[in-house]
């Protein structure tokens, strides 16, 4: 009888014993408060966002990933740029450099090729009409599209025939010629990097080169990519100058460039190249070839584009972009000048001032210096010879060019004041320190000239250069200000003057991402405000923008997919598809790239069917192979950026492109298989109904074709196959599979790669059986793919490993861990580490029941092996592996855990600090199957010796012993532990000073853990003495140790009572530092909550008294947060606090209002329903007078404690405040109130309808519905 | 709206206001108000069926018509 009524007793008091306990175990994984904190398991949370399926996560982060326990800032930040960083150190070099240009590589840079085009014709704007001649329209651009392709084509024709006759022709030219040739786009990189000035490079003229690498060249022209000499003559100038090169009469010029053409290089890159089409040819025109090659040579000695200059690396040196002008004012007739303009190092500047002098020392002499030298009898003129010609370098010749400024001997070179050289001038008028790439473009505003000579435009472009600096290079505040008038008056500045600011500095080399960020960001602002104005600067937008749809930043990508959405929307689809259009079809295989992606966000922005006409005719164009190329891209590009929202127009997106898997241009049929790809993988698990038109030439392509195309079409087949019924899939994979297993063998990486995918995505369907695949594909797969070479390259290995444990999941871990299990044992340790995680996720996922007495053996004397022989786990495979098979295993691993632990003591005695920390790790992983064995004391001597390594020196390493200690006593429990906890803690004590993370981390932990469990082995002293290193732990800068902290300060708190510890902490609230002083209140409001609230509500309010802001503070704030956490209980102490809250909420500070008001919304949340109302209506009476606040915090607060009355009190009691001040006179009183009265309507809209006030009707405006 | 408060929450929070019907602005006249507290109303009373009940016995129509009038007006 007694026995019966005691049981349900027992059985409560045990189960809340272990509810308790379940709580408390949270204590190492630092999850204290649910509430607070929000009780999100972090572990569940992705840490990356995947960018798209092209990029394979690296494997570093996939480690972060892993591991969870990272001790530093994640890798990938360390990996990224350091952004903002200290600019002193950028300029001394030593730092990594953030320029976006430095990064990139070579295919990426061809983004500076690109040349921003001219406004276009808006068709909208204009109406019906006719588009002034010199406004390019579409057709314009579609016609110099079409003519550019022809000359390529051309000009690709005459290249390679005259290199034919060369080569046939002499033998020693044409070895130096394809060696200038090759030297030159070399060259040219370092001319697009030096020279900023867009214009004169747009001005430099090309190499022969260029024709014959017509893909891989970029194109230097004004509006398409590939430039050809002077044909920017064809096009509608925009800009005067550019039609120098038309206006200066060159007969026989383009011949002439054609002739030399390695040599074209020099001379047109050269800024004096102009200066010689100013002058005459016909001097130059009868002299032979040698003389020509001269030419080449001699700008070397002082033209920008000279090696020397060109490669000169700081960017420090240069001189501001307008510097050259003083010297070339002297010497050179006009049209050099704007050449000129471009960056002159002071070195250049020099040479040229000294060759100037030289030449005029030795300038020949005239007629009349002779007439007056010689006696005017006894000498004759004669005339020269037929065959002379006056030897002339070029350099001479401008030289010598009579000019008005001209001066004998040593010239002081002409002083303009208006600029500085090296040292960066003092800006007026509040600007930013200006870089000195940002001359070229801010150059201006350094000129004094007076604003009010300016005109009108001229102002608004300085104006705009002044914001746009300010936004580039300004402090933050700045730049938020800068930032706003730009967008406010972007109607005022215009689309034109805006975008032709803007854009040059996008395509400007040196940008840096934090730089490109704000720009970018300025844009987005702009183009928000411009809307329908944008259209004539579409297609230059998008040449700035497009390259960061492929940026290997993820942000940035984000970025300009933003920026384009926004930019069709304001443009429209019709003005988009202008501008893109001639794109589709160009030549360069970039240009086009980047197109198609720009498509696809046009598209997800203004939706697919708005697109697809479009995409259709595009995807059968009959004119060219790059148009159908492109258009299938672009289908690709969507369903990637789109995903599963591809479903609806699925039908209509395959049937755009399926022909083209019978297209005759391999390189449409390859991108037609990669689309289907990307689209069954979009669609998956759905949509299989819209492939079946493709199956067919499918399964018949991967008959027929070979190499990359065969790829292309496995890729798909292995991407449509899952949405199949099983029935199928299971069908179709014995179809394919045949294939693939021929393929198998295939020496070509990507294709290995592409085989390994489609094996795992055809083994995963569900109608594929385990002995099928265990007698047609293991065989083959294990003796193909399971090699060392594998094991080096880390996509093969990722890849393979995965494909492995979907194999794993078809067929069981006996299978497959029986054939890779030898291999622990290899001698290759890259091939071991494949193994071991191989081995760690298939036993992770499927268990170990699988594995038979002998498999086990020899998986665990393999896998000691390869623990013991490793000689660098950096990615930590080898301890994961361990620790999953050991807890795999669980009690059958008992036979081994002596060796095991002989391996583990062995190694923690290492002399390398890798292999103690591993050691270490490794018994925090296996300490739970330890006990299951039942070794204790095992664990025991563990323990003692691990006690025994607390004097470590490294703290990773003591971090790692630290966690095993606390992984030890978590098992075996504070009684049993050895050492004992009277011995243990007090070693800890000291530990807790060390200012690691890692050491920090694991420290509190497991002090927090004794504390909470095993508090009465330690002294109070002790554990006082605890209390004060703590406070030193609520400065960590990871969140995780101060949230450590303040809950170790609660248990404290409960074991020795509340009183000291509260003390320590009260104290501490007048410190300075406010983190430390937030984390002490909430400290305080977590001892209230642990030790009840009447322990510590009388010293806390006692503490108000003191007269002082930080403490008075704190004490509210300790309020707010008790309030929170006590929830209900609350209510038992609400009519406590009232007066103090009273007073803090008429005091003068603003602060102790906002932390009162939210002290009362907790509050007033917590007691809701609990009959407390006449307190809180007294309350509110407080707060409604701060409804008047602006400054942001407070506002929120007290519209928050508001919300919480609504809540406490109802919405009823809180309209009757609002109605007073709803039809105020006063807009700012109005304003408030309909705001209140707004949140409240969006709170609780329906229990405000019997609240309503009767209106009477007032007999106009009478309502006639009713 | 002042300068300060253009990025904060606050602007936010009123964005997120004004996509609700029904609720006002400081320029909302006295008429616009009642008329969005008489749809408040209606509504109401359409949505809690005992209250739509009490108004059919007060009225001595059914329910039915009493529910179609509501949303008449």
């Amino acid at each position: 009888m007694m026995y019966t009524r005691m049981d349900p007793e027992i059985a409560k008091t045990q189960e809340e014993r272990r509810r308790m306990e379940q709580e408390l175990a949270s204590l190492s994984s630092v999850t204290f408060d649910r509430d607070l904190y929000g009780g999100t398991d972090r572990a569940g949370l992705v840490d990356s966002i995947p960018a798209n399926d092209e990029e394979e996560p690296d494997v570093h982060d996939n480690e972060v990933a892993r591991r969870l326990a990272s001790y530093t800032a994640p890798k990938s930040i360390f990996k990224d740029m350091p952004r903002g960083g200290d600019e002193s150190e950028e300029v001394n070099g030593t730092q990594k450099s953030s320029r976006i240009i430095d990064r990139e590589d070579d295919y990426r840079r061809r983004r500076l090729n690109r040349v921003i085009s001219p406004e276009r014709h808006d068709p909208f704007a204009a109406g019906e009409k006719t588009p002034d001649p010199s406004v390019r329209t579409y057709g314009d651009v579609m016609r110099e599209t079409a003519l550019e392709k022809e000359k390529e084509e051309t000009l690709r024709a005459i290249a390679k025939k005259k290199r034919e006759e060369e080569e046939a022709g002499k033998g020693k030219e044409s070895v130096k010629e394809p060696a200038a040739a090759s030297a030159a786009p070399a060259k040219r990189r370092n001319r697009w990097d030096q020279s900023q000035d867009d214009e004169g490079a747009a001005k430099k003229a090309k190499t022969a080169s260029d024709w014959d690498l017509p893909d891989a060249t970029p194109g230097i022209g004004r509006w398409d990519a590939t430039p050809t000499p002077g044909r920017v003559g064809d096009a509608t100038p925009s800009l005067s100058r550019r039609n120098r090169w038309d206006e200066t009469p060159t007969p026989g010029r383009v011949v002439d460039s054609d002739a030399t053409p390695a040599a074209g290089a020099t001379p047109g890159a050269t800024p004096l190249g102009v200066a010689w089409d100013a002058t005459p040819k016909g001097l130059v025109t009868p002299t032979p070839k040698r003389q020509r090659s001269r030419w080449d040579e001699t700008p070397a000695t002082m033209g920008s584009a000279t090696p020397v200059a060109g490669v000169t690396p700081v960017a420090g040196s240069y001189t501001p972009g307008v510097t050259p002008l003083g010297g070339s004012d002297l010497a050179t007739p006009t049209p050099s000048n704007i050449a000129l303009r471009g960056p002159m190092t002071p070195e250049q500047y020099n040479l040229l001032r000294w060759e100037k002098d030289i030449e005029e020392r030795n300038r020949p002499l005239t007629d009349e210096e002779l007439d007056a030298m010689f006696p005017q009898e006894g000498y004759k003129i004669l005339e020269p010879p037929a065959s002379y010609v006056p030897i002339r370098t070029p350099a001479r010749k401008l030289l010598a060019t009579p000019t008005p400024m001209g001066t004998p001997l040593y010239a002081i070179p002409e002083e303009n004041r208006g600029q500085q050289f090296d040292v960066p001038k003092e800006m007026g008028g509040g600007l930013p320190f200006m870089k000195p790439e940002d001359y070229q473009y801010f150059g201006v505003l350094l000129n004094e000239e007076e604003e009010e000579e300016l005109s009108p435009d001229e102002q608004k472009e300085r104006k705009i250069m002044k914001l746009l600096l300010k936004v580039k290079n300004g402090t933050p505040p700045q730049r938020k200000t800068a930032l706003r008038q730009l967008t406010d008056k972007a109607r005022e500045f215009g689309a034109g003057p805006l975008f032709n600011r803007i854009l040059p500095l996008l395509m400007q080399p040196t940008l840096e991402d934090q730089e490109r960020h704000l720009l970018v960001k300025v844009i987005d602002r702009v183009l928000y405000k411009l809307d329908e104005l944008v259209r004539p600067y579409v297609h230059k937008i998008l040449v700035v923008i497009e390259p960061l749809l492929i940026d290997e930043d993820y942000y940035a990508r984000v970025e300009g997919r933003e920026i384009i959405s926004n930019l069709s929307k304001a443009a429209g689809l019709a003005t988009m598809i202008a501008a893109m259009r001639p794109d589709i079809d160009n030549i360069d295989e970039y240009v086009r790239n980047t197109t198609a992606r720009a498509f696809s966000v046009v598209a997800s922005a203004l939706g697919i069917p708005a697109l697809l006409p479009f995409l259709k005719a595009v995807c059968q164009s009959k004119k060219s192979w790059q148009a159908r190329h492109t258009g299938i891209k672009i289908v690709q590009q969507i369903a990637i950026l789109i995903g599963c929202a591809v479903l609806p127009h699925l039908k209509s997106l395959v049937e755009i492109i399926e022909h083209g898997l019978n297209d005759e241009n391999q390189k449409v049929r390859t991108i037609t298989a990669l689309s289907l790809a990307a689209l069954a993988e979009a669609a998956a698990p759905y949509g299989i109904e819209s492939f079946d038109s493709v199956l067919k030439p499918l399964w018949k392509g991967i008959r027929s074709h070979r190499g990359k195309v065969l790829a292309a079409f496995l890729k798909a087949i292995g991407f449509i196959i899952p949405l199949m019924d099983a029935m199928y899939a299971s069908y179709y994979t014995k179809e394919v599979m045949f294939i693939l297993i021929r393929e198998f063998q295939s020496p070509d990486e990507e294709m290995k790669k592409i085989v390994l995918k489609v094996v795992k995505q055809c083994v995963s369907t569900e109608g594929v059986e385990a002995d099928y695949i265990r007698s047609d594909i293991l065989p083959e797969f294990f003796k193909n793919f399971w090699v060392r070479r594998m094991a080096l390259d880390r996509r093969n290995y990722k890849q393979l490993v995965e494909t492995t444990v979907e194999m794993a999941n078809k067929v069981g871990v006996k299978d497959i861990v029986g054939r890779v299990v030898e291999d622990l044992k290899d001698e290759s340790e890259p091939y071991r580490r494949m193994v071991m995680e191989t081995i760690e996720k298939v036993v992770a996922n499927l268990g170990a029941s699988d594995i038979d007495a002998r498999l086990e053996e020899l998986l665990i004397d393999g896998i000691l092996y390869a623990f013991q022989e490793q000689t660098s786990d950096d990615a930590n495979v080898m301890l994961n592996g361990f620790g999953a098979v050991v807890n795999a295993l669980g009690q059958r691993v008992k036979p081994y855990l002596p060796q095991i632990c002989g391996t583990i003591k062995w190694r923690l005695n290492n002399k390398s600090a890798k292999v103690r920390q591993q050691a270490a790790d490794l018994i925090s992983r296996i300490a739970v199957v330890m006990k299951q064995c039942h070794e204790e004391q095992l664990m025991g001597h563990l323990g003692v010796v691990l006690y025994e390594y607390l004097g470590e020196e490294y703290p990773e390493v003591l971090g790692s012993i630290l966690g095993a200690l606390k992984a030890i006593v978590n098992v075996i429990g504070m009684t049993k532990m050895t050492p004992p906890i009277k011995d243990l803690l007090p070693r800890l004590t000291p530990i807790l000073k060390n200012r690691h993370e890692k050491v920090q981390e694991n420290c509190i932990d497991l002090v927090g853990r004794i504390a909470d469990r095993g508090a009465e082995f330690v002294p109070a002293r002790e554990w006082m003495r605890i209390c004060f290193e703590l406070l030193e732990m609520l400065k960590a800068h990871k969140k995780g140790i101060r949230r450590a902290t303040v809950n170790t300060f609660g248990y404290i708190a409960k074991a020795i009572g509340p009183q000291d510890v509260l003390a320590t902490l009260l104290n501490n609230l007048k410190v300075q530092e406010r983190q430390n002083r937030v984390c002490t209140t909430v400290a305080i409001a977590i001892v209230a909550e642990t030790c009840s609230p009447f322990t510590v509500l009388p010293a806390l309010m006692n503490e108000y008294r003191v007269p002082e802001l930080n403490v008075q503070n704190g004490v509210l704030k300790s309020l707010s947060f008790l309030f929170e956490y006590i929830g209900e209980m609350g209510k038992d102490y609400i009519y406590a606090v009232t007066p103090l809250l009273e007073d803090a909420l008429m005091d003068r500070d603003l602060v102790h209002r906002q932390t009162a008001a939210s002290a009362v919304k907790h509050m007033a949340l917590g007691v809701a329903g609990l009959g407390c109302e006449d307190a809180l209506v007294h309350l509110l009476n407080y707060v409604w007078p701060n409804i008047f606040e602006t400054s942001p915090h407070v506002i929120n607060a007290v519209m928050e404690a508001i919300e919480g009355m609504r809540v406490a009190l109802g919405a009823a009691v809180v309209l009757n405040y609002c109605l007073q001040g709803l039809f105020h006179p006063a807009r700012k009183v109005r304003e408030v109130y309909w705001k209140i009265y707004n949140s409240l309507y969006i709170g609780a809209q329906d229990a405000l309808v019997a609240a309503y006030p009767t209106l009477e009707d007032e007999g106009k405006n009478t309502s006639t519905g009713d | 709206m002042q300068a300060s408060d253009r990025f904060n929450i606050n602007s936010q929070l009123e964005h997120l206001q004004a996509k609700y019907v029904g609720t006002g602005h400081a320029d909302l006249n006295r008429f616009e108000w009642a008329m969005n507290i008489q749809r408040d109303s209606y509504a109401s009373y359409v949505g809690h069926y005992p209250l739509l009940a009490y108004f059919a016995i007060a009225e001595n129509e059914s329910i039915g018509r009493e529910r179609y009038n509501f949303m008449q007006t």
